[in-house]
């Protein structure tokens, strides 16, 4: 027997006002609604969209799984063996009695490969961002982010006490203005991602530490869409910019390249990290990451530490398939990472475009504000090692037949905008 | 206020445009609900007002509404000037 109907005046007032409100997104277009996947993580997905409809095979390029490792035989194999060897969960924290020796093997596996003094894993990054400045700094401090950080960077600057600023994105005349205006602080803090997410560009982390040795800051960086590729041996954006071993404070993901489960972790200075551990409320509070994916992880770093094939192999994709849509006269946001931003400014004109890419058997998804600044609707496709020549080929292919569809090929932003408006 | 509204404006278009943004900011155009100016970067905005007019303006009125406009903002910041010197 299920539950009786709420009839109560107060819920049902409640329940209007979502209704309401859903309503209103769902007539904007706005409303999320989740994808069904019938498969495993993968280059060729099986996917039932709308809900109900039979699911379809098609090419997957929009997940993170950057290295193609989410349903690797040898890290099934490994949590497998995880999940006989430790069981399934600790039913604690970290501190009472959820921690075991793969713990503390992945903290220094990690920390080895990040090139860091000491490392804390936590459930996600999200909660590594959530936890990380309140623990740390307080108000005599100043945190000055890049201003298109991620949300969760937002959001965890938000429960810190210390003052927040933020600078122009990826302007180094701005942040230094920053760094001198708050000289009077106790602690300076540049905050940024090592790459962005919506744009798949870079931060200028060479010239970020430079500016913070000269003006005596510390600098953080949120490296989940870079950690395991970027960098000559995939350690993240700090190799590639030539400043490894040089960050302060570094927060990433296992949710993404390594592995793709979830978990995440704060990295850097032993003394910030050991701070972590007695204050961060998300470790502190919330349950130990789960035995099968510790040693699924582990597995991951043993299988990049091997050889830089996968990292190399995605790099090789990004390229081509930056190639193959700049010549086809997409509007990309240039870049060297494999978050590359198709632009179509447009939000609906974005939608029009995914929802036709689905029906060509190709997954990608629309985004727009509030997700990206408002006027910069845009596609985003991400590659992986996983994708083979033939996806690729079989995307662009697609993605010409829709471009020329809506007449955007060969057209900029102007252009575009002209044609279908903000 | 026309003064002020110059000074907001003229911080607004150097703290928040990049270089090519084409946006007009008038005193009525929609700063954060139009995406000009995003409710975490208006910090920056709140303490140049506060230092500058040597105000203190509180958390509970440096809302994302109230500081949805140039018009907006300088009469939140005229009211509390003049609450001050009352």
């Amino acid at each position: 027997m299920g539950p009786a109907a709420v009839t109560e005046p107060h819920i049902a007032a409640v329940r209007e006002h979502y209704r309401q409100e859903l309503e209103a997104a769902r007539a904007a277009g706005l409303l999320r609604e989740e994808r069904f996947i019938h498969s495993p993580q993968a280059a060729e997905i099986e996917v039932e969209f709308p809900a109900g409809a039979a699911p379809r095979r098609v090419v997957n390029m929009c997940s993170n799984n950057y290295l193609g490792l989410s349903s690797h035989p040898e890290v099934i194999a490994a949590a497998r063996a995880g999940l006989d060897a430790r069981g399934y969960g600790l039913s604690s924290v970290r501190f009472i009695c959820g921690t075991q020796d793969i713990h503390r093997e992945l903290e220094e596996r990690l920390t080895a490969f990040l090139g860091t003094e000491a490392t804390l894993l936590f459930p996600s990054c999200m909660d590594a961002n959530a936890g990380v400045f309140e623990a740390l700094f307080g108000e005599p401090d100043v945190l000055i982010a890049d201003r298109l950080v991620h949300a969760s960077i937002v959001d965890g600057m938000r429960l810190c006490k210390a003052m927040q600023d933020t600078f122009k994105h990826s302007d180094m005349a701005h942040l230094e203005e920053k760094l001198i205006e708050h000289r009077d602080r106790r602690f300076r803090v540049v905050v940024t991602d090592g790459v962005f997410s919506m744009d798949g560009d870079l931060a200028k982390l060479d010239e970020i530490v430079a500016l913070a040795e000269r003006h005596g800051a510390l600098v953080f960086v949120d490296d989940s869409h870079a950690t395991g590729f970027m960098g000559r041996t995939g350690r993240g954006t700090h190799e590639q910019k030539g400043v490894f071993g040089k960050i302060d404070l570094i927060t990433t993901t296992l949710g993404k390249a390594l592995g793709g489960a979830s978990g995440g972790c704060v990295s850097g200075r032993a003394e910030l990290v050991a701070m972590c551990r007695q204050r961060a409320r998300p470790y502190l509070f919330s349950n130990t990451v789960p035995p099968v994916i510790v040693a699924g992880a582990l597995k991951v770093l043993e299988l990049i530490g091997r050889t830089t094939e996968r990292r190399d192999a995605l790099e090789r994709n990004t390229l081509y398939w930056r190639r193959l849509l700049t010549e086809a006269g997409f509007d990309i946001k240039p870049g060297e990472s494999p978050i590359v931003p198709v632009m179509l400014y447009n939000a609906k004109l974005a939608q029009d475009v995914a929802r036709d890419l689905f029906a060509e058997g190709i997954y990608v998804v629309g985004f727009f504000f509030p997700v990206v600044a408002k006027g910069l609707a845009r596609i985003r496709t991400q590659l992986s090692a996983a994708h083979e020549t033939r996806h690729l080929e079989c995307a662009i292919e697609a993605f010409v037949k829709v471009g020329r569809k809506y007449d955007i090929l060969g057209k900029d932003k102007k252009a575009i905008l002209e044609a279908y408006g903000a | 206020m026309d003064e002020l509204n110059r000074v907001i404006r003229e911080y607004i278009v150097k703290e928040y445009q990049e270089e090519g943004d084409d946006h007009e900011i008038l005193d009525t155009t929609p700063l954060i609900s139009g995406g000009i100016v995003d409710s975490f970067s208006m910090v920056s905005l709140k303490r140049f007002l506060e230092k500058k007019y040597a105000i203190r303006i509180p958390d509970a009125e440096a809302t994302p509404d109230a500081f949805d406009t140039v018009e907006r903002i300088a009469a939140l910041v005229t009211r509390i000037r003049g609450a001050a010197h009352a």
